[in-house]
Formats: structure tokens, sequence, C-alpha cells
């Protein structure tokens, strides 16, 4: 017996131009799964993430959202999007608001929360990504790492049913990742459904409970951590991963988590 | 030098009329350009074909050819086609429509400063693309684009000097006058010219305080004059 | 008169314009390079007294309304010599110009980076010699693009001479609109002719900026 999944894709296809990066991507995420995607830059990971929430519309196959499918004609696209968060490579904090109003815009604008109220569940967000005392800054005035989180926070202040993270930490300088992973395995713990793009290996064993391998718009392979890592069934796989963790180094669990 | 006491006392009062029509025009002109510059730039950027169209012909066609002649299409041309305007109507429908088209390629510029990705994210926490330019883009370009906005404000106040061609009561029409009652413009002219420097310097302080007041950090652009 | 009458006699009268038009410009920007290009340097180069001298003609010009600039210099002109209202009103727009134009030189010789000034003094060039074939060269080139808008803007403000009475492209205008009883379509087509004549200028110059482009 299954519950209903998160998220589902059937079949979905996306060409730009005469270039098909998408070519028949089926999954099923359940929920407090952790997803990690990983594969090749130029394979379609993140065009499959903008398809999940319609940044990027599908040209074939079908999504649902819990018992919603979101592909169908005259879906309100600003509802769907409300229930799923995204985090980008880039943060893209609004630059002309505090870390703050980064988080309540969304819920006076968007959800129709009073000022008091956002204000609130505003700081009880940072305080989850551990910047609270960093309220008042600016994004200009924050670190790549705190952006990141403070980003985390906005996705999070919308009580999203499922986060997507879109190499969340590959902007980042080495010494600032381990804080934002710290924030994401957290989140992982109490129970958010995550898919993760990201190429840190060290989070994709310790956190995910299942890792796909992407490659020129297909899924190769997936399956548990342990297997992909030791006992991958085809060899692009082995390959990839070998790369990857010479490129990456074997672990980043020792980088130093956020403190306090 | 009581010469040229007794020559200030006599126009004195005419400099102080002159300076205010001066300021009024500049302010409604800034003003009434605001209300043109943001639609048309939001129309080049955001519209349709055809918006778009329109909004880029308006914006070239008035920053291609002189103000001056601007004003005579208007105040001279347009009665010839059933629109009769007043001498302020065409000056501040003139000055209005030039400034209307270099705003709006100011608030342009900083309309596409702005990284794709704000409205990507804008559009993540569900905003509908209304929403986002209204809560999102325009904030962040109006800054930006506020040191632009700034020169083209300080500029109006000397823009506004060749509306005298069509006798508009203004600093350069009651210059005129003077000149040709007391038969020496220079002095006339320099002492206009002070009053401009002034007035531009007096504009200069207001814009950097409301520039300085309005600082974000992270939100800077360069600008040009035109 | 017909309306192909009319029309041939706009078409003439405005061409004459043109010519005038251009020469205004010609002689308005070059006046204006020579002059700015000097105000430039002195800002740069030129020590306390030079630099503050140049500062403060650049400050003071560019707070006066090109117009009240051209009725004074014209005036002042007038006093002096016997010059044609042509050369008068040329000459006064580009000493207006030039006060824009040597903030435009100052700032592309700020930007061309200063390790150039000390490679040149490093072979052995006087500063003299590092400022014009180093500096200067370069400083030109980065100049185009703000320059190339300078431009524009002069040719639009040669309209100015009209007040003069120089029989340009505007006072051509007035006269055919006097002529014809048609001054919505004798204004409309100056409009016309100096929009054309500014998306030349940007595109002659633009390539110019293409041609020259100083790759860093
Ligand atoms: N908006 C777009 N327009 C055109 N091509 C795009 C666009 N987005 C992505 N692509 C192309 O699609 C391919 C897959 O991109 P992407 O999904 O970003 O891959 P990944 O995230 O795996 O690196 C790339 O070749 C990229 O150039
Ligand atoms: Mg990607």
């Amino acid at each position: 017996m299954s519950k209903l999944p998160i998220v589902r894709i059937e079949n979905l296809h996306k060409k730009y131009g005469d270039t098909e990066v998408l070519k028949g991507i089926s999954l099923e995420v359940q929920e407090q799964e952790v997803v990690v995607i990983i594969g090749p830059s130029g394979t379609g990971k993140s065009t499959m993430l903008r398809c999940i929430n319609l940044l990027t519309i599908p040209d074939e196959g079908r999504i649902w959202l819990e018992d919603q499918e979101i592909t169908a004609p005259h879906t309100d696209v600003n509802k769907i999007r409300q229930r799923i968060g995204m985090v980008f490579q880039d943060f893209n904090l609004f630059n002309h608001l505090t870390a703050l109003g980064n988080v309540t815009i969304g819920l006076t604008k968007v959800l129709g929360m009073n000022k008091k109220e956002a204000h609130e569940k505003g700081m009880w967000e940072l305080e989850r990504v551990g910047l609270a005392d960093k309220a008042d800054l600016y994004p200009a005035q924050l670190s790549g790492g705190q952006k990141q989180r403070v980003a985390i926070a906005r996705a999070l202040g919308m009580d999203p049913h499922v986060m997507l993270f879109d190499e969340p930490t590959s902007a980042l300088d080495p010494e600032l990742i381990g804080e934002v992973l710290t924030v994401m395995q957290k989140l992982a713990r109490e129970g958010m459904t995550m898919l993760v793009v990201t190429h840190e290996m060290g989070f994709a064993r310790e956190v995910s409970d299942r890792i796909i391998f992407m490659e020129h718009g297909v899924i190769v392979e997936q399956g548990p951590p342990d297997q992909l890592f030791y006992a991958p069934k085809h060899n692009r796989t082995r390959e990839f991963l070998w790369k990857i963790t010479e490129l990456y180094g074997k672990d980043r669990d020792n980088a130093a988590p956020a403190s306090g | 030098m009581d010469e040229l006491i007794v020559f200030l006392q006599r126009v004195i009062p005419d400099f102080i009329e002159g300076t205010k029509i001066t300021l009024q025009l500049t302010v409604v002109a800034l003003a009434l350009g605001a209300a043109i510059g943001l639609p048309a730039a939001l129309a080049r950027v955001y519209g349709g074909k055809w918006l778009k169209k329109i909004a880029v012909a308006y914006i070239e066609l008035f920053r291609g050819t002189p103000l001056l002649v601007q004003l005579f299409v208007i105040y001279y041309g347009l009665p010839d086609v059933g629109i009769t305007l007043s001498r302020f109507g065409a000056a501040y429908l003139a000055l209005g429509l030039n400034s209307g088209a270099y705003q709006a390629e100011y608030f342009r510029g900083a309309i596409q400063a702005i990284g794709s990705g704000q409205m990507m994210a804008a559009r993540a926490i569900g905003m509908s693309q209304i929403k986002a330019i209204r809560y999102i883009i325009m904030p962040q370009a109006l800054r930006l684009a506020l040191p632009a906005w700034s020169n083209e404000a300080i500029a109006m106040v000397k823009y506004t000097a060749i509306v005298f061609l069509i006798a508009v009561p203004d600093l350069m029409t009651k210059a005129k006058l003077i000149a040709g009652r007391y038969f020496n413009p220079i002095p006339v002219y320099i002492t206009v010219a002070i009053i401009y420097i002034i007035l531009v310097a007096i504009a200069t302080v207001i814009m950097r305080t409301v520039e300085r007041k309005l600082e974000t950090p992270g939100l800077e652009l360069e600008t040009e004059r035109h | 008169m017909d309306f192909l009458q009319q029309f041939g006699f706009l078409v003439y009268y405005l061409s004459q314009g043109l010519g005038v038009t251009l020469g205004v410009t010609a002689i308005a920007l070059t006046t204006g390079l020579f002059f700015g290009t000097i105000l430039g340097l002195m800002r740069v180069y030129g020590g306390p007294v030079l630099s503050r001298f140049a500062a403060l003609y650049s400050l003071v010009i560019r707070g006066i309304p090109v117009i009240v600039v051209l009725f004074i210099l014209f005036f002042v002109i007038a006093a002096f010599v016997n010059l044609s209202p042509f050369l008068a009103g040329a000459l006064s727009l580009g000493i207006a110009s030039s006060a824009y134009q040597s903030e435009i030189i100052r700032g592309a010789i700020m930007s061309v980076p200063p390790g150039q000034m000390m490679a040149a003094r490093a072979i052995g060039m006087s500063r003299l010699k590092a400022i014009l074939y180093v500096i200067l060269p370069q400083a030109f080139r980065l100049a185009i693009p703000p320059w190339s808008n300078e431009a524009a803007i002069v040719l639009k403000d040669s309209s100015l001479v009209y007040v003069l009475g120089v029989p340009e492209i505007l006072r051509r205008a007035q006269y055919v609109s006097a002529r014809t009883h048609e001054p919505f379509i004798a204004y409309a087509a100056a409009a016309l002719l100096y929009f054309a004549l500014t998306f030349l200028t940007n595109r002659v110059l633009d390539a110019a900026e293409r041609r020259f482009r100083l790759l860093m």
C-alpha cells in the first residue's frame, strides 16, 4: 500500500528550439522523502525542477502535485507555486528588501496576511535558519551562505508541501557551504519533502533517501544512496560519481556547520 | 555701484516672477514626464508586440528631435490639425512629452538592470506577473533609476528656458523684456545665468539629499546627460 | 499653391537648412572637443590651480541653460569682433559643449588603468609623452560612446541658433510655414529631418565605436 505521492511526473518532455532537454522523465516523490538529483551540467536538472512549479511549461507529459494535476489546462499557477518552495543557485533575494522583508513580502502580498502576523511568521522562519539577528540587513550586507538561508526562509514562509533546491550551494565559497547544508539537513529531519539538485555527495549520502542520476534528459539510474555509491548498475553512474567525488572532495561533513 | 543697485531694484520683482514660472514649469514637466515615462517603459519591456512598437516609436521620436522643434510643432503646428493649446499648455505638453521619453529610457534601463532571477523568484513564491512588477521589480527599478532621474530633474530647470520662444513669462522671457528696456543685454543675461546656476544648485542639493535618504545597499546604477 | 508645389517648396527649403544645421553642429562639436580635451587634461593633470579652474568653468557652464550661454556669448562676441551669426552661434554652442565634453574626457582619462602611465614612464617616456601617446589615444576610444551621446545633443541644440536668425532647419521651417500657412506640415517635416539626422549620427558613431573599441 502506498500513499499518494506529493509529486508525480509522467513522461515529461521539454524542447528548447531543436534541442530536446527532457526526453521523457517519470518520477514519484513520496511525502517526507528527500531525493537528490545528480548529473552532468546541461543535462536538464534545472529544467525539470522548473517544470514542477511551472516556471517552465512542459511540452508533453503530466505532473501531479498531491491530488491535483498541475499540467491540466486552467491551473492557477500562482496557487500551485505557493505549495512548492524553490531555492535557486544564485539566491535571487529581493534586493530592495531586508532579510525579513524578503520573507514577509510573499506572506502579505500573496497570502494576504496582515503586517503583524507576517512579521511574526517572518521572524520565526528566520529563526529556523538561524538568522533572526540579521532580520534588518539587506541582501548586499549578507554573506552568500546567509543569503541562501534567507532564501530558504522565504520559501518556508509560504508553508510549502515540497521544497525544490537547485544547486543551492554551488555559488558559495567552500567555507559557507556547511551552514546551508546544516539548515537543509535540519529541514529533512523535520520531515520536509525535498528535491535537491546538488553535487554535495556528503549531503546526498547522509541525508537523502534516494539518489537519481540524470544524463542527457533521461533518468539513467536511481536508488538508495548506498546502492548508487557502492553498487551502481550503470557504468556512466559509476564514472560520474568517481568524477564528482574527486572534484568536490569525498566528504563535506567536516565542513564547519553554522555556529549557533 | 549705485547704478547697479537701482538696476537690481527695478528688475528683481520681474525676476522673482519669472523664477516662479520657471520652477512651476520644471515641476509640472517632471511630473507629466514621469506619468508618461513609467507606463512607456513598462510597455517597452513587458508589452505585447504592438504596445512595444508604440512605446519605442514615442521614445525614439522624442529623443531624436530637438525640444525646440517639438515645442513649435505643438504650439504652432497642432492648431493646424484642430488642437489649440495655450502657451502654458503647449509648454507643459512639450516639456512633459520630451522628458517622458528620456524618463522612459531611464526606467527601462533600471528595469532591465534587475536580473531575471528577481522575476523568477517572485513568480516562484506564487506572485502574479502584475504583483511581481508592482512589489519586486518597480521598487528596485525606481531606486536604480533615481540617480538618472535626479539628473533629469536638475537639467529640467535649464530645459524650460526655451519656452520664452512662445512667450511663456518665465525667467528668460523676463530677461528678454528687461534687456529690451535697458538696451544692454549682457548684464541682464549674466544675472539670469546666475539665477539659473543658483536654481540648479538648489535642485542638486535637494535631489542628492533624496538619493541619500532612499539609499539601499546594493542598488546603484550609473548615468548620462541628454 | 497646389500640394505638389508646396511639397517641393518644403523639401527645397528645408534641405537648404540641412547644410547650415550640419555646419553649426560640426563647428560646435570640434570647438567643444578642442577646448573640452584641454579642460579635461587640466582637470586630471593640471595641478591644484588649473584643475580647480577647469572644474569651476565646467560647473558654471553646466549650470546655465545652453540658450542663455548662447545669448551671452553671442552678445559678448558681437561686442568685440564682427562675426556672422552663423559663426558666432556655432562657436558659442561649442563653448557650451566644451564643458560637457571636458567631463567626458576627464572620465575617459580616469578610466584608463593607472598601470598604463606607470608602464609608459617605465620605458622612459616623459609625462607629456605618456599622456600624448599612451593615455589620450586610449581615452579617446573609451570616450566614443558618451561622446556620441554628446554629438546627438549638440546636433539637436544647433536648433537653438534659430534665435539668432541663422537659417538652419527650424528657421527654414518657419519661412515655409509663413509661406504655405501649413505650420503643422512645415514643423513636422523639420522634426522628421532632425530625426533622420540623429538616427544617422547614432548609426555612424555606433559603427565608429565598434571599429575602434578598446579591448581591455
Ligand atoms: N530558457 C532556456 N532557453 C533555451 N535553452 C535553455 C533554457 N534553459 C535551459 N536551456 C538549455 O537546456 C539544457 C539543459 O539546461 P539545464 O536544465 O539548466 O541543465 P542542468 O541544470 O542539468 O545543468 C542546456 O543545454 C541549456 O542550455
Ligand atoms: Mg542547473
